[in-house]
This record gives C-alpha cells, sequence and structure tokens, in this order.
C-alpha cells in the first residue's frame, strides 16, 4: 500500500513545478481574479464562442419576439400559393399549405427553444440533484441511485418517448400546452441519467479534495459542505453538459414532432414543419431546407457553445 | 507537570477491504494504526515520522474526528473525545484543527480568501458577531504574514507558501488549543518552508498552542518539535525527546532512518555510516508476527518472530519497542 | 556573452555541453522568460547536480536537452546543446530520436506515470531493444532480465511479466532505471529521481544510480531541489535561479563557502538533522514572476548583500576563484569571507 500522504507530495511538487509559471503569473498587482472571470476573459476571446453565441443570441430573439423579424401570420394559409418557391415576397418560399415559410420558420423557433430550456432545466435538476446526493453519500444510497440511472439509461430514447408520448396523449388532453409538457418531460425523464453520471462523478472528485476535509473538521454541516463546497466546484462539468444537451433536445423535439408523436399543429415548430414537408421532399425541397437548416445551426451552436465553454473552464488547457 | 492536553490510549483504526461486486465481503484489514499511545502537554510540539503507509496521516484523520477510530481512547483536556456528537463535537472543533499538507488542494478554488479564512466564523456564528468577522479575517492575515488588503483574491492567484498561510489562517481563527499539522511544508521549497516553519514556531509562542507535527522529513521534524515519536506499520516503535531521540536512539528502524536522511555537507561523505535497509516496507494488511520490523531488521532473531516488543524503556532513558534495544548514534 | 566552462575540454568536445539556452513560455498573461542564457557541460563519468527551487528552470533545461519540451507554450529563442559537439537543437527528428535514449536517456520523478500501465515492465524493456536494437525476441528478454537484475530487481526472471502497478514505489524507480538504461546511453538525466521517495529508499536509488554510473563511466545530470541529496553525490553543483545558472563550483567548495548570496540563503534556510536551532534563517519575499524578470540581478530584491550596481546591471557569470563560476558583483567578497 502506498501511502496517500506521500504520494500526493510527489504529485504536489511535480504539479507545483509545472504551474510555477501559472502561479508567478498570477501575482500581478489588482483585481481579484475569480475562475470564473478568467473564463470569461478566455471565452471573449474565443471565436467560436462569439459566432455562437451571436447565432444563440439571434434564436433567442426570434423566439422572445418573433413579430421583430416578420410581420406575415405564420398560420394564414392560402392554397393558391402552395409549394410556390423562394421570392422577394416570401424569402424562403410557402409551404403545402400555402403558409409563408419564413414567418413559419420564426415563430417556429419558439417551441424549439422552450421545449430545449425546460427539458434542460428538468433533466439537469433530476439529474444533478440525484447525482450530487449519490456522489456525496456513497454506499447503498449511491448503489440504489446508480443501478435505477442504468435502467433509465438502458432504454432506447425513441423508443421509450414513443412509449411515454402515445400512452399519455391517449389519457390526457392534447391542447398545445399539454404536449409541450408532455414532450418535456419524456425528454426529461430519459435523459436525466446521463446528468447525473456527471456530477455524480465530479461530486465525488470534489468530496476527495482536501478543502472538503478542511471544512469537516471545522465542523461544517452535510448541507453547507454541499452547497459551498462542491456545488460551486461540479457547476462548470454541469454547464457543459446542459449547453450541449440543449441543443441535442431541440433536435429530439424535431425528432419526435417527425414522428407524429410530439408537437403538431397548431403549433409551430421547426420539428412540425419538417415533418410537413416529407411528402414533398422531391417536388418543393425548399419546404425541408429552410427549417433543417436553421435546426441544424441551432443545434451547431449550442455545441459549439459547450465545447468553448468547457474549453474556457479547463485549467488544463490554460 | 501539568496534566497533558491530550492523551491517546491505544488507538486502532483498521480499514476493511472488500471484495466482490455486489455483494461485498471483508478479506482483511488494512492495520493503518494498530494501537498507538502518547501524550500531548500543552505547548508542546510532538512529532511524529515515519515512511509511506506508517499510519501516521490515518493518526491525524483518526484524532481529528474525520474517520472513526476502530478502538482505543482520546481525551482531550481529560475528556472523551471519540463518543462525542452532535454540539459537543462542534465545540471540540474550535479546540483540535488541521493544517494539511497540500496547499494547492486544501482551498476551494471557488472561494475568495476572505470565505475560506471566514469559514469558521460562519460554521461557528457564536464566535464572532458578523460585523466583526471582515475586521478578524484581516487580522488573521495579518498574522500568518499576508496582507489583508487581499482578502477578496482568489486561491489560484498565491504561491504554494501564501496558500499554507492561508490553511493556517483558517485552522487559527477558532483559536483552538492544539493543531495537527499534517506534512504541512512538504510540499514547499526550502526557502518557502523555511518561512512557514518560522511561522508555526511565532504562532506557537505566540498563542501557546500544542503541535502534533506529523512529517516524513527528519531534519524538519528535529527542527520545530520537543519529542518525537517513529512509526512503523502502524506502531509507534520510539519515542522520546528530540535530544533522546536523534542522539542516542535505540530502536534499529530509527537508527536506519536517521542514517539515510542526506546531510547537507559534502565533507562528510564517505564517512558517514549508513545503514541500509534492504527492500520495502510490508504490507499493512498482513504486517509481520512479532516485532514489525523484523523482516527487514539485522538484528533480528527468533524471539522477534513470537514476541511482540513492548514500548517500554530498557536502555537510553526513552521507551523503544525492541527487544535488543541499544544505543547508537547516527548522526554526525 | 558566452560563458567559458569550468573544464577544459578536448577537442572533441565534452559529452554534453548546453550553451546560452534561452526558453520562453507564452502564456495569455504574457511571455515567461523561463532559461535566460543557461550554459553547463557534463562529462563522461561525472555527476553534475543542477539545484533550483519550482520553476528556475532546472526541469526546462532537461526537458529542451531531451527534445521533449511542450512547444507550444514553449519557444527555444536562442542556444544550443551540443552532444559529442553536435548541436542537437538543429538536428533532424530522426537524429533526435536516435540519440534519445541511446545517447541521453532520463528517469522522472513519478515512474508510475512515466511506465506504460498497460504493458509489462518486461515488454517496455524488450520493445526498445526489439525496435532500436533489431533484438530477436528472446534475447530482449534475456537482456531486460540481465537489466533488472543490474538495478537489484529481486526475482528478475519473474518480475519481468509483471506490469508496473505490481511494483512498489522503489521497485518502479529501479525499473524505470532498468528502463533507461537499456540502449546503454552516455548520459543519464534524473530529473527528481527520489523526490517521491521514502529516506531508506531514496538512499538505495542514490546508491544504485552512483554504481551504475561508475560502472558505465557515465555522465550523470542530477536535478534536485533537496540540498543534502546534492552534498552526498554531486562532484560539481550548478545552482539555478530565475532561469539562469547563479552559480557553478565543486560540490566541496559551494557547501564551504558559496559564490552567491542565493546559495548561501539557501543553505541557512535548511534544517539540519544534526542541529536543533530556533529559527531559520528565510530568504525574504518569493522568487520572481518570470514574466517580469527585475533588473539587474534577478535575486536583488531579495538579497540580504544587495547593493545600488546590483539594481541596474546584470552580473555576468565570471571566475571569483579557480574552478568556480558565479553571476554576482560581489562574488569575491562572498568567497573570501568578507
Amino acid at each position: 500500500m502506498t501511502d496517500p500522504s506521500t504520494a500526493a507530495s510527489g504529485a504536489a511538487v511535480s504539479a507545483s513545478e509545472f504551474v510555477t509559471g501559472a502561479e508567478h503569473v498570477q501575482t500581478k498587482p489588482g483585481k481579484p481574479r475569480s475562475l470564473a472571470s478568467d473564463a470569461w476573459y478566455d471565452l471573449r476571446r474565443r471565436p467560436r464562442f462569439i459566432i455562437s453565441a451571436a447565432l444563440i443570441l439571434l434564436v433567442l430573439l426570434m423566439a422572445a419576439w418573433p413579430s421583430l423579424f416578420t410581420s406575415v401570420d405564420p398560420n394564414y394559409a392560402d392554397l393558391d400559393r402552395s409549394r410556390l418557391g423562394p421570392s422577394a415576397q416570401a424569402w424562403f418560399g410557402y409551404d403545402n399549405q400555402g403558409a409563408d415559410i419564413f414567418a413559419r420558420t420564426i415563430y417556429g423557433a419558439r417551441a424549439s427553444i422552450v421545449v430545449g430550456i425546460s427539458a434542460t432545466v428538468f433533466t439537469v435538476l433530476l439529474g444533478g440533484t440525484l447525482g450530487l446526493l449519490a456522489g456525496y453519500h456513497g454506499g447503498w444510497v449511491d448503489a440504489v441511485m446508480s443501478r435505477v440511472a442504468d435502467i433509465f439509461f438502458g432504454l432506447p430514447f425513441v423508443l421509450g418517448a414513443i412509449v411515454i408520448l402515445s400512452s399519455f396523449r391517449a389519457t390526457g388532453g392534447s391542447s398545445a400546452t399539454e404536449i409541450t409538457l408532455l414532450v418535456i418531460l419524456s425528454i426529461s425523464v430519459l435523459s436525466w441519467p446521463a446528468c447525473m453520471r456527471i456530477t455524480r462523478a465530479a461530486a465525488i472528485t470534489a468530496k476527495q479534495q482536501d478543502y472538503v476535509k478542511a471544512a469537516r473538521a471545522l465542523g461544517a454541516s452535510t448541507s453547507r459542505i454541499i452547497l459551498r463546497h462542491l456545488l460551486p466546484n461540479i457547476l462548470a462539468p454541469v454547464l457543459v453538459y446542459a449547453t450541449i444537451a440543449l441543443g441535442g433536445f431541440i433536435g429530439a423535439e424535431a425528432t419526435l414532432s417527425f414522428l407524429g408523436i410530439g408537437l403538431h399543429a397548431p403549433v409551430v415548430s421547426w420539428g412540425v414543419m419538417i415533418a410537413d414537408s416529407r411528402d414533398f421532399l422531391r417536388i418543393a425541397p425548399h419546404t425541408l431546407l429552410f427549417p433543417a437548416a436553421f435546426l441544424t445551426a441551432t443545434v451547431l451552436a449550442f455545441v459549439m457553445l459547450g465545447d468553448a465553454v468547457r474549453e474556457a473552464l479547463d485549467p488544463k488547457t490554460r | 507537570m501539568s496534566d497533558p492536553i491530550l492523551e491517546v490510549r491505544d488507538l486502532v483504526k483498521h480499514f476493511p477491504v472488500r471484495m466482490g461486486v455486489v455483494f461485498k465481503r471483508t478479506v482483511g484489514h488494512v492495520r493503518a494504526v494498530d494501537g498507538v499511545s502518547f501524550d500531548l502537554a500543552r505547548a508542546e510540539t510532538l512529532g511524529v515520522v515515519g515512511e509511506s503507509g506508517c499510519g501516521k496521516s490515518t493518526l491525524a484523520q483518526v484524532l481529528m474526528r474525520l474517520e472513526p477510530a476502530t478502538a482505543g481512547a482520546v481525551r482531550f483536556e481529560g475528556q472523551e473525545v471519540l463518543d462525542l456528537k452532535g454540539a459537543a463535537l462542534r465545540k471540540l472543533r474550535r479546540d483540535i484543527q488541521i493544517v494539511l499538507q497540500d496547499p494547492y488542494t486544501s482551498l476551494n478554488p471557488r472561494m475568495t480568501v476572505g470565505d475560506i479564512v471566514g469559514e469558521p466564523f460562519e460554521i461557528h456564528a457564536e464566535v464572532a458577531p458578523k460585523g466583526d468577522r471582515r475586521k478578524r479575517v484581516q487580522d488573521l492575515l495579518d498574522v500568518v504574514g499576508l496582507n489583508p488588503e487581499h482578502i477578496n483574491r482568489y486561491p489560484h492567484q498565491f504561491s504554494g507558501g501564501q496558500r499554507q498561510r492561508i490553511g493556517i489562517a483558517r485552522a487559527l481563527a477558532l483559536r483552538p488549543k492544539v493543531i495537527i499539522c499534517d506534512e504541512p511544508v512538504s510540499a514547499l521549497d526550502v526557502s518557502i518552508q523555511a518561512q512557514v516553519m518560522n511561522l508555526l514556531g511565532e504562532l506557537q509562542q505566540e498563542f501557546g498552542l500544542s503541535y502534533v507535527f506529523i512529517a516524513h522529513d527528519l531534519s524538519v521534524v528535529r527542527h520545530l518539535s520537543d519529542r518525537v515519536a517513529v512509526m512503523y506499520l502502524g506502531k509507534i516503535v520510539e519515542i522520546g525527546t528530540e535530544a533522546e531521540l536523534y542522539e542516542h536512539p535505540t530502536h534499529p528502524y530509527t537508527q536506519a532512518l536517521l542514517s539515510a536522511v542526506p546531510v547537507p555537507d559534502p565533507d562528510l561523505r564517505g564517512q558517514r555510516q549508513i545503514i541500509r535497509l534492504e527492500g520495502d516496507v510490508p504490507s499493512p494488511v498482513d504486517p509481520p508476527s512479532g516485532c514489525r520490523f523484523r523482516t527487514r531488521c539485522w538484528k533480528a532473531q527468533e524471539v522477534c518472530a513470537t514476541e511482540e516488543p513492548e514500548l517500554i524503556t530498557r536502555v537510553g532513558g526513552h521507551p523503544s519497542a525492541c527487544h535488543f534495544a541499544e544505543e547508537r548514534s547516527v548522526v554526525p | 556573452m558566452t560563458v567559458e566552462s569550468i573544464v577544459d575540454s578536448e577537442a572533441a568536445g565534452p559529452l554534453l555541453a548546453v550553451d546560452e539556452l534561452f526558453v520562453e513560455f507564452r502564456t495569455r498573461d504574457g511571455v515567461a522568460k523561463v532559461l535566460n542564457g543557461v550554459s553547463y557541460r557534463v562529462e563522461a563519468g561525472e555527476t553534475l547536480a543542477v539545484l533550483g527551487e519550482s520553476g528556475s528552470g532546472k526541469s526546462v533545461t532537461a526537458q529542451t536537452i531531451m527534445g521533449i519540451l511542450d512547444t507550444p507554450p514553449g519557444v527555444i529563442t536562442g542556444g544550443e546543446v551540443r552532444y559529442h559537439g553536435e548541436n542537437l537543437l538543429a538536428a533532424s527528428a530522426k537524429r533526435r530520436r536516435e540519440v534519445r535514449g541511446s545517447g541521453i536517456a532520463m528517469i522522472f520523478q513519478d515512474a508510475l506515470s512515466a511506465l506504460n500501465p498497460v504493458f509489462t515492465v518486461g515488454f517496455q524493456i524488450e520493445e526498445q531493444l526489439r525496435v532500436r536494437r533489431g533484438m530477436s525476441r528472446r534475447d530482449a528478454r534475456k537482456r531486460a532480465v540481465e537489466l533488472l537484475d543490474q538495478v537489484r530487481i529481486p526475482n528478475a526472471r519473474d518480475r519481468v511479466r509483471q506490469y508496473p502497478h505490481e511494483f512498489s514505489g522503489g521497485m518502479r524507480q529501479r525499473a524505470m532505471i532498468a528502463m533507461s538504461l537499456a540502449l546503454d546511453p552516455e548520459l543519464l538525466i534524473a530529473d527528481e529521481p527520489t523526490t517521491a521517495l521514502d529516506v531508506t529508499v531514496q538512499a538505495q536509488i542514490m546508491d544504485l544510480l552512483r554504481e551504475i554510473q561508475l560502472d558505465r563511466h557515465m555522465g550523470l545530470i542530477l536535478i534536485t531541489h533537496d540540498l543534502g541529496v546534492v552534498a552526498e553525490v554531486a562532484d560539481r553543483i550548478a545552482v539555478m535561479y530565475a532561469g539562469r545558472i547563479v552559480e557553478q563550483s565543486d560540490a566541496v567548495s559551494l557547501y564551504r563557502q558559496p559564490g552567491h548570496p542565493y546559495t548561501q540563503a539557501l543553505l541557512d534556510s535548511l534544517p539540519r538533522l544534526d542541529l536543533k536551532g530556533a529559527r531559520l534563517n528565510t530568504i525574504k519575499g518569493l522568487p520572481p514572476s518570470l514574466i517580469d524578470i527585475p533588473a539587474g540581478c534577478p535575486f536583488h530584491p531579495r538579497c540580504p548583500r544587495v547593493r545600488d550596481v546590483c539594481r541596474t546591471d546584470v552580473p555576468p557569470a565570471h571566475r571569483p576563484a579557480a574552478g568556480r563560476l558565479s553571476a554576482c558583483h560581489f562574488a569575491e567578497e562572498l568567497i573570501s569571507g568578507e
């Protein structure tokens, strides 16, 4: 058995050897610099962050105030102009029903964003809390929670969502809000184990740090250790996961809508638009192209943002 | 002599070794601390030295109540502490504190220095009224030789030595009577190590602190300690005053340990007798029978395998756990 | 300005000469000047100890010699590393690979992470022999056992089949030494080889290194911060501070009469096994930021003997006494003990 103390001492010496550059560098006089402000400083200099953040901002604006971008009613349809291609009048052309695709794409952002953000919030709250508790307590709490998570992890996402959505839709109502909520919940219920694993691993790492030991030696309560010491230190990986997952959830919403079990008219969403276009792909590809492009760009933007945030928060890349 | 501030009696800490995926069964025990007894007097420093795996860090954890003891007794000012719970345990935390080894992991990177050093006051709100805390934290920073204006900085803006000072300030905040120092200077550079050692010495004088000073560096331990205990595989093999132990060691392990320390004087090269131990420390899961050191000892005889030597005074005026204890001076 | 060597060597050149090496680390906060004109030489059969604290540049110098410096962030901005007179920094990647291992080998502090955990110790030694020496599987195995025997690993025949994690700390360090010796290097660089080890094991490893060096008449660069270890093994010592060599000397004179205030201060701040002192002398302040190295002598803000000239003029490395080099304006005073 090697004594952890000396093993650590060796590591510490080599680590400090390596960090020294940084250590002395950072004794610049002046402002306190938290890790978060360091990360922010770093982020602002990354083109990838700037591009993705600008894209996301644009989509968020579209979701919040679609009327800023278009004055056309997305649900006004005129069969006379069914499947007409892009023109000066309608930049993206018209769909099968003769509705303006540009206006629908703008209005569709809202549903995608609402589903994406809400599903992420639920997933992170559920998975994060469970992961934190499992990681901190360990033992049988951890064993039970991890096995439950494994079971959920084993469910194929699309199949699981189909089962949940089709069975609950039969019983529940089918108003737009209810369906949206149902979609959000089914995504969260099937996705939380990934988040739980991340927080659990981060909590276990943070728990073993000496500062937690020091806090326990001071007599800190469990809640204090979790809230003051563990939570801030696991926020970084969770933030990265959440950003990337948000993109994924927007894609998931589109998938479910396309399969006909997610949102559907009169709700406007990118997934619904893609679903509507499936029969006319060959004759009117623009009906697919524009919503699909927006969807892809948005998902990509979130994934890029997550990557940029990860690099900025990871001290090893400094 | 006044009553000791800390009495440790037959302290035992075994960690179970478990095997199996679902049903874990215990296949053995790591005997990290296996019957350790000592007294710590007021304003005294007891050095604890030993190599990797000797159990010195586990001893610190158990004394701090960070790990439950398997058996034994620890009394602080006459009061049994191993079964304290709740409010009484919290009260004990104010009296016994710890300084940890690694200045990089012992400070929460997301908290400012003010938050770190002020945390003891938040946990023990009765010690300092809220309005007073900032001032107290600044005073503490001043005491440990840091600029009080740096209260809003984050740990990564400090060097290793400065971080260790922050850790010391945190330990001092509640005005403890005993501080357990677990390798407090072993991660630091020589010149910084001297600064921190001086600081620990000054603080002891100023606040009348008692230290349990755990380290693997024998020179550092001698410099700070009044008495020294040498540990090997979970047991104290020799204990005595600093002068007794360093100048008249009687246990073969102590002698070997002392003789192996390189002395920074090239004139002594080749002139010192160096006792070279063979092999490595045996596993604490299955320590040798009888005397635990016998597998590496040049004096070992049959009795060493069958009979465990007690830690009693045989020669030289201080206790040593060797059947064949005899004085031998190895330090130049 | 070139620093002349203490050792006057034959025309063929010394085994290794590092000449005026400059390395920078380009970081976000600015350019850290990690090495600022480092020069030293090592002869066959000689032990040079490079002594310094964290950030002094002792490991970066070694990594530059080996060609394993991470670039970026490191940039070599000047100087030469000459192996038998050949400048390695100008050599092709192929040539550098040839020299690595069979000319110059290196061992590290952390043997566990330096050995690959998924291969047996034997395999890792044999692989080098098969690839670089074209040995057959059987010969390589035989040689691996011999090497493990040489570094005193008991039951070498069985041990070759074990994985690094099955070795204890000291055994791992021995295995790494065996591995570094596989291609019979002429120079071994040991970067803090015993820092992570216990004193009794450290003594064993230092004995082993000394013995192997004598046996093979090998050059040894021992990088360490431990003044005790240095005193026991070094022929010559180079003391580094802020990316410069501030003093070079034979071991005995350096400890008796340091030629630089930094060396003096280091020795004074050391707790001694044979003395119980009340207060240690410390060096005030912190090592400088390598981004913003003080003007003049880099040690002047911490130096007890500082005078005006130290704040403005970089002290050149010169010979205050025979066989010694110092980069202090007042080295002569120090050595004569004024």
